[in-house]
């Protein structure tokens, strides 16, 4: 069926659009701000961060627009073309990538940089809507879960091999997404229990103890003998005191998730202690309050010319702790209405690390206050609500899908990014959204956002 | 529609929940918690202090005494220094390598390598010059410019005082001062601190994440630092150095007032030393030389020395028995030697001349006739109780046992024993007179500083009353010294008791006075020797105190001779050649002998 050809751009969700310019441009004035040290030369030095981002704004919109005319059945008909190209594009950067960070993500053409992760969940999105579209799949059996696995798991695999932490980790989004469209729940409760059952392993397992004859190891031991207890005093529980006829499933399930925490707990405590490098492993003490005692803070407040000597002394090299701090000082320091725009001392004294690309969230919330930092994440609450609703609109699956997609990408960029400025989460570097400096990960967004909206325009006229 | 449309409301409440959580933590951070607030100003600002120019000191006829020099300090901040030929480095600075090692590793220690440490102090404005040519090359050193204090006359050490860096337990004391400051130790510099020091101003900066310093920005306006006030000092440098002059080779003091206004016109402890020793890079050095010399030139023998004051106490013991009626001028005493001795030929003095003669025996009586009348019929214990309280309530008056109410600092009180200290010793109605009778002529357990006998000296001349001896005449040049130092402390003596006292003082440089040998052609000076005695066979202290001219004085003197004898001998000569030097401001042939002798004497090995 086919509806009258209407112009390309109406029924485009010009609100959705306005978000995005808005938070284009803050961004921008905010990578200025931090990137400017002492004069004020013109924002569109091309030489500077924040001219560069200028180009990328304009790159960006220009692309966007592009997206807003083409059809939006092409992304549905080239959608494992776009995958395919985009797995190229990751394995490409393991054989000639440029090294930053300790993380082979880059793909140097020309002056500039290109890192194919930033566009590759857009790859992963397309792939996954196209997959359940086809299949119409509730995920309620193995295959399909398989599937969906698959398409996730093999640009996740190519990533996890640069190695960047950050990256892989916002592929989770996909299974916020995978969830509407009726993966058990389950799978995020147990989720959830594995995020609190994996802290208590790590925070257990930094502990030495020395035990009676096994000598000093890793306390985690003592978390996995109590989880053992438990379940061993349950299963004898149900043995003697359920009905029988429920005896035999409870216990099964007893069993099998008592030796399911027990290896999990300690799998955790493995790649905790012997996979994770040294910085990684410091990061998550670092976020979990192990490795800055409260009485340490509480001593340097007590003594400023302590205090500063320990911060100022300590740079990143020898002190995990110190992008962390500076950030959570940057951010306490904004009070209320903040420290005024291109006036925030943490920010233009260069304590706020990586300020124009990871820790913008720092200079924002430093410069704009509480005001400024709620209206982000407010804002981005307003966007990530707004996509699912308009994804909710959609007729098509597919459409309704990518939409869950762009909107669990958004959040959990958001969760993990400002969660980490605010000492919340690990430092784990990954953008902010449209505001962090950065043409890879702006253009990836921007196409990212776009091409939902282009096939948003289509909602009425397409059944897929 | 299928079974899952509900799990849109889920993952909005998802979303929602965390962003909650974010906003709360956001609030909490930006809003309720302030520490970070602290936190991120200690970090980026920093207080640069701007050091006022300190005040300069002038003598009463306008002569500089005190005033700045600037020197240079060598900063070095570890953390910029980069890679710098050491061997070259040292040889301009005149370091040694393990110098600078020793620097890095203490102030890495200290976790202040991205701070300015102090590399080499007090650099001479010649010297730095040589250096500045060639130290810009060093990357992370630089030059500070501070103010030393010079002394243009090179007199008066103890009086002027000096400056140095402050003592941990003044810095715990006083919160103006920074760790690193100087400040007055002793003297005018300390009793003036805080009008020569002015007030400090601070320019507000940035600090950048290396350590660098930047301009403010920010809304913390700077203020600029207020210059110390200058003073002028009571003292005659001419005086003063004419007195430390007659002092050489002698262990002694010289105090010399004003009487009308208390004003210190100089103040010589001996042996002297010259104040620029005191200053700059040889400061450390120097102030243990003089702190380990057998002879104590740093101990202000004119404000700090207890000494017995001898006979010249007998001035004082006059004037209180003729205020409590004790005795009148016509009070004739017999020179009974049996109980105390004395010297010279007389037998039955009047108070007049039992003054002009010293005579021991007259004063024993005297103090006898204070102390023990029969206040109290029962006991003659009791007697001397209420005696000695009657004495010690008028002797305090003049200054003794007090601090003289001075600006000196560290001024010793001496002490006058009175019921509470003979209590002590002996016992509650333990003593009486037969006891304390060498309290009478001014030995015993009595003990005055110089300055104190100066004061003395300042009633007898004003006839009853004395200003605080002072050493700042004004505060600001053409200003008021402090308020106290306007005001007098009158003695309750009156003062038709003193003609007696102040005849016989100008018949002791008469011929068959004590200190006949020290008179003066054309000044009338009125004096009263003593010579107190010393334990273990030493020497006699010389003693002398005068004022004059009789009517009208101008200028009171205590000369203090450690060890040289007879007091009209050596302490007299000392305190009219100095009235001559204030009042002529010249010395006479006639006087020349006398002061070539005292010039060449010389009592330091005794």
């Amino acid at each position: 069926m086919s509806a009258p050809r209407q112009h390309p751009l109406a029924n485009v969700d010009w609100l959705t659009v306005i978000v995005y310019g808005i938070f284009v441009i803050f961004g921008w004035m905010n990578i200025y701000s931090a990137a400017v040290v002492d004069a004020n030369p013109s924002p569109f030095d091309i030489s500077q961060e924040y001219g560069k981002q200028f180009m990328f704004i304009v790159i960006s919109s220009f692309l966007a627009f592009l997206v807003l005319y083409m059809e939006g059945e092409f992304f549905n008909k080239f959608a494992i073309l776009i995958y395919g190209v985009f797995i190229l594009l990751l394995g490409l950067v393991l054989a000639v990538g440029t090294t930053v960070n300790g993380a082979k993500a880059w793909i140097q053409i020309g002056g500039f940089a290109l890192q194919p992760a930033e566009f590759a969940k857009i790859g992963v999105g397309l792939m996954l809507a196209k997959y359940i579209s086809n299949t119409k799949t509730r995920f309620n059996s193995w295959k399909p879960r398989l599937m969906a696995g698959l398409i996730i798991g093999l640009p996740a695999a190519l990533i996890l091999l640069q190695p960047d932490v950050g990256s892989l980790l916002t592929f989770v989004a996909f299974i916020l997404a995978l969830y509407r469209e009726g993966l058990s729940g389950n799978i995020l409760i147990i989720g959830l229990g594995a995020i609190v059952f994996g802290v208590l392993s790590i925070i257990t397992g930094f502990n030495r103890i020395d035990y009676p004859y096994f000598g000093v190891q890793s306390g985690v031991y003592i978390l996995m003998s109590i989880v053992f207890v438990i379940g061993f005093i349950f299963m004898i529980l149900i043995r003697n005191f359920v009905v029988p006829r429920n005896r035999k499933k409870l216990f099964l399930i007893t069993f099998l998730s008592t030796v399911a925490a027990i290896g999990f707990s300690y799998s955790v405590n493995f790649l905790v202690d012997g996979v994770l490098q040294k910085h990684q492993k410091t990061r998550i003490y670092v976020t979990l309050g192990l490795e800055e005692k409260e009485e340490d803070r509480e001593a340097m407040l007590s003594d400023t010319e302590t205090a500063e000597a320990a911060a100022v002394s300590s740079k990143k090299s020898d002190d995990p702790g110190y992008n962390a701090r500076m950030a959570k000082i940057a951010v306490g320091n904004g009070g209320l209405i903040g420290q005024g725009y291109m006036k925030g001392p943490m920010t233009k004294n260069k304590y706020v690390p990586e300020r124009w690309t990871d820790f913008i969230f720092s200079v924002i919330s430093e410069e704009w206050g509480f005001l400024g930092s709620f209206a982000v994440v407010a804002l981005f609450v307003f966007l990530i609500v707004r996509i699912i609703n308009m994804a909710e609109r959609q007729r098509s699956q597919f459409s309704r899908f990518y939409g869950y997609c762009v909107a669990s990408i958004f959040f959990l960029h958001l969760l993990i990014n400002v969660g980490m400025v605010i000492g919340l989460a690990p430092i784990i570097g990954i953008p902010l959204p449209f505001m962090s400096y950065g043409g890879s990960s702006l253009i990836g967004f921007t196409l990212l956002l776009f091409i939902f909206l282009r096939l948003d325009a289509e909602r009425l006229s397409v059944f897929r | 529609m299928n079974q899952y449309d509900g799990r849109k409301i889920t993952i909005i409440l998802i979303v929602c929940v965390i962003a909650i959580i974010y906003i709360i933590r956001l609030f909490f951070l930006q809003v309720v918690n302030s520490t970070w607030k602290e936190q991120a100003t200690a970090l980026t600002e920093e207080e640069i202090p701007l050091y006022p120019p300190r005040g300069i000191i002038y003598d009463r006829t306008g002569k500089m005494l005190v005033t700045n020099q600037t020197v240079y300090n060598l900063m070095v901040v570890p953390k910029k220094v980069g890679a710098f030929d050491t061997t070259s480095i040292c040889q301009l600075l005149r370091i040694k390598k393990e110098d600078i090692d020793n620097l890095f590793a203490k102030s890495r220690a200290r976790g202040e390598f991205h701070r300015p440490q102090l590399l080499v102090e007090q650099i001479t404005p010649s010297d730095y010059a040589a250096m500045s040519e060639q130290l810009y090359k060093y990357k992370g050193f630089y030059a500070e410019s501070r103010t030393l204090r010079v002394y243009p006359q090179s007199v008066g050490a103890l009086f002027l005082g000096d400056v140095g860096k402050i003592s941990p337990q003044e810095y715990k004391k006083n919160p103006y001062y920074t760790k690193q400051e100087y400040l007055g130790k002793s003297g005018i510099e300390k009793a003036y601190e805080t009008e020569l020091r002015g007030v400090k101003g601070i320019n507000y900066a940035f600090r950048d994440n290396v350590g660098n310093i930047k301009e403010h920005a920010g809304n913390k306006e700077d203020m600029p630092a207020t210059p110390g006030t200058d003073l002028v000092c009571t003292m005659d440098a001419d005086l003063q150095a004419y007195g430390e002059k007659l002092m050489q080779n002698k262990r002694g003091c010289i105090v010399a007032i004003e009487p009308s206004t208390g004003e210190i016109l100089a103040m010589i402890s001996a042996p002297t030393y010259d104040p620029n020793l005191l200053v700059g890079r040889v400061r450390g050095h120097n102030f243990n030389v003089l702190l380990n010399d057998v002879q104590k030139p740093l101990f202000n023998r004119a404000t700090q020395a207890q000494y017995r004051p001898g006979s010249i106490f007998k001035l004082a013991q006059s004037l209180t028995a003729l205020q409590i009626g004790a005795i009148t001028p016509e009070t004739h005493i017999h020179c009974n030697r049996g109980i105390i001795g004395c010297h010279g030929n007389h037998s039955n003095d009047d108070l007049e001349m039992a003054i002009v003669h010293s005579c021991n025996p007259y004063f024993r009586e005297v103090m006898h006739r204070m102390v023990e009348a029969d206040r109290d019929k029962s006991s003659r214990f009791k007697d001397a109780r209420l005696g000695l309280e009657i004495w010690q309530s008028y002797i305090t008056q003049f200054g003794f046992g007090t601090d003289v109410h001075s600006d000196i600092p560290g001024v010793k009180t001496g002490s006058v024993p009175g019921v509470a200290f003979y209590d002590k010793w002996y016992g509650k109605e333990q003593w009486a007179f037969s006891t304390i009778y060498s309290l009478s002529i001014g030995e015993g357990e009595m003990l005055v500083t110089p300055l104190q006998m100066c004061n003395m000296a300042c009633v007898i001349a004003n006839k009853g009353w004395y200003v605080g001896p002072h050493t700042v005449k004004q505060i600001g040049l053409g200003g008021s010294p402090r308020e106290e130092y306007m005001k007098r402390y009158q003695l309750g003596i009156d003062s038709s008791h003193f003609s007696t006292v102040i005849n016989a003082m100008e018949k002791v440089l008469q011929p068959g006075g004590t200190a006949a040998r020290a008179a003066l052609k054309d000044i009338v000076v009125c004096g009263k020797t003593g010579t107190v005695q010393n334990a273990g066979g030493k020497e006699d202290h010389a003693v002398f105190i005068c004022f004059a001219p009789k009517e009208n004085p101008k200028i009171a003197i205590a000369v203090y001779t450690e060890n040289a004898g007879f007091g009209g001998t050596w302490s007299a000569p000392v305190a009219t050649l100095m009235i001559e030097q204030y009042l002529n401001d010249s010395i006479a042939e006639s006087s020349k002998p006398r002061e070539k002798t005292i010039l060449e004497a010389n009592f330091l090995d005794r």
